[in-house]
């Protein structure tokens, strides 16, 4: 299934629609590499509200994607980490050091706007 | 309650998912909680991504569980690969695959409460994880 991906001023928005294979997971990473550059966009939000499962892949997985959007220029949000999956992760022994996660939409766009405008003041 | 043991063949990602949900859908037909069928699902998913990692194919089940007066759910993951050469260490925790994040067998046994291995080099896996309601 692949996951839609929105553009909202300057942000990219990738909402996770479903359970996500491997397939999908690293098509949703190319389509965010391409789009980035293509919309010259400086946040990405990642919205993984209905993904049943962060298994080890789709941690890594993530983690790839925010360093490979870094590089490219953008800051990227994971938003929307379910109570019971962000549990199963800690039991796992798994974590997102180095991804900056936020609560919901809102929550990741106000810190998108926070960390994006900052670089935007001291670039121009 | 006894539906009988169901079985999904391992061979690709779709697999995997495949495997997960359907754990899950049992796990939440037994009673299991929000949290209890999230870390079943995600114990299914790493058990099935070990067999697609290292033996390309195999089998996941997925039955009802009883012992005692405890029930719950058993997943048993079998596969014909190379099979583990010292399982001691594969459960050591930072023992890792190259490709997982190194959680692997050590942090799937922490999502269950039963966790057992028997591995032959050169047959094959056979993982079985059980996890009682409470």
């Amino acid at each position: 299934m692949q996951v839609p991906v929105l553009k909202q001023r300057e942000y990219l928005i990738a909402s996770i629609q479903a359970a996500l294979t491997d397939t999908d997971l690293l098509k949703l990473r190319d389509d965010l590499a391409a789009q980035a550059g293509r919309y010259r966009s400086r946040g990405v939000i990642i919205d993984v509200t209905l993904l049943d499962v962060l298994d080890s892949f789709a941690a890594r997985t993530l983690r790839g994607i925010v360093h490979m959007l870094k590089l490219r220029g953008a800051v990227t949000v994971v938003v929307g980490i379910p109570p019971e999956v962000a549990f199963a992760m800690v039991q796992l022994g798994m974590t997102l050091e180095e991804v900056s996660t936020a609560l919901d939409l809102e929550e990741g766009l106000a810190f998108l706007d926070a960390h994006t405008r900052g670089d935007y003041v001291r670039r121009s | 309650m006894s539906e009988g043991p169901e079985r999904i063949p391992i061979r690709s990602d779709l697999d995997v998912v495949a495997a997960r949900q359907t754990g899950r859908a049992l796990a939440a037909r037994l009673g299991f909680s929000d949290v209890e069928q999230t870390m079943i699902a995600t114990a299914i998913s790493e058990l099935a991504r070990n067999i697609l990692l290292y033996a390309q194919r195999g089998e996941i089940t997925v039955d009802f569980a009883q012992k005692d007066r405890s029930k719950g759910i058993c997943i048993v993951a079998t596969d014909a690969g190379p099979g583990i050469p010292d399982i001691e260490k594969a459960l050591q925790e930072g023992y890792s695959s190259s490709y997982g994040l190194g959680m692997g067998l050590p942090g799937t046994r922490r999502l269950v409460d039963d966790f057992e291995i028997r591995s032959e080099p050169g047959k094959g896996t056979t993982v079985m994880a059980r996890k009682w309601l409470h």
